[in-house]
């Protein structure tokens, strides 16, 4: 029984790309705080692409999805590119739900 | 809300009931993921594959955070959770509130809608529930509260 981890936020730059990745629980709790760190980074940096690294999110719900979507719209008003990088089949099927595989390029690692 | 509330009674369990919890909990987001780990410890008695855990803690999730954001949009107040495994392997999930009441349920329930003026909430919520779990009905009455109801029934599993 894995307990309920606390999510967070990593940003490293490597070149003209900015590596996102998420962890822990994705809800409507965290994705306020998420979401001001990620945006921060996104607008101080303004990078060309960004990947949003799914890899460690272990739990998502549709203020996940919201959070994603949102981004995906943040990064377009800065001229960027914004990937999905392995979400899990879990995070996949609520991404579905909203089709978001035609808004964003999904990568499995 | 339409349903009277459940008072039981001591003496014998109704007979498909196998096991009950209750809980309540205040009005803090925090809360949403106490309130999916709490069920989720409930359910793991029924042996559920990883995806039926998964659904029924993203279906708490999505039900909890709607009491808390939308119902208790106006202030605080209690969410009631009810979870019953009925018969063998059907899970009952109730989630209620006294909040603000849902004006139209009808259009709440439609995918991508949402009150959020900023835009960064998805609206698709009871489009989860509904899709994650085999039943689901809400019942709400504005300025009295809205309850949530959602049915699974879980695949059986091979013994052990």
């Amino acid at each position: 029984m894995k307990r309920n981890s606390k999510a967070a936020v990593t940003t490293v730059i490597d070149g003209h790309t900015m590596i996102i990745s998420l962890f822990g629980d994705i809800d409507h709790h965290s994705a306020k705080r998420l979401r001001g760190e990620i945006d921060n980074n996104l607008f101080t940096n303004r990078p060309k692409r960004a990947v949003l690294d799914m890899s460690d999110v272990e739990f998502m719900d549709s203020a996940g999805l919201g959070l994603i979507l949102g981004r995906i719209s943040c990064a377009e008003k800065i001229g960027c590119r914004l990937t999905l990088l392995s979400p899990s089949p879990q995070v996949m099927r609520i991404l579905d739900l909203a089709g978001a595989g035609r808004l964003i390029e999904i990568k499995q690692s | 809300m339409n349903e009277s509330t459940e008072k039981r009674k001591s003496g014998r369990p109704p007979e498909n009931l196998k096991n009950e919890i209750r809980i309540e909990l205040p009005s803090y987001s925090i809360n949403e993921g106490i309130a999916r780990s709490a069920v989720s410890v409930f359910i793991s008695q029924l042996d559920p594959t990883f995806e039926e855990l998964c659904d029924i803690k993203c279906a708490v999730s999505e039900a909890v955070t709607n009491s808390i954001v939308h119902g208790y949009r106006d202030g605080f107040g209690i969410v009631y959770i009810t979870v019953k495994i009925l018969d063998e392997r059907t899970v009952r999930i109730e989630v209620r509130d006294k909040g603000c009441g849902i004006e139209d349920v009808k259009a709440a329930m439609q995918p991508l809608f949402t009150t959020d003026s900023e835009g960064e909430r998805s609206g698709m919520g009871f489009t989860v529930m509904e899709s994650f779990t085999d039943r689901l009905s809400v019942v709400s009455r504005p300025g009295k509260g809205t309850k949530v109801t959602m049915i699974k029934t879980l695949g059986e599993r091979n013994a052990k």
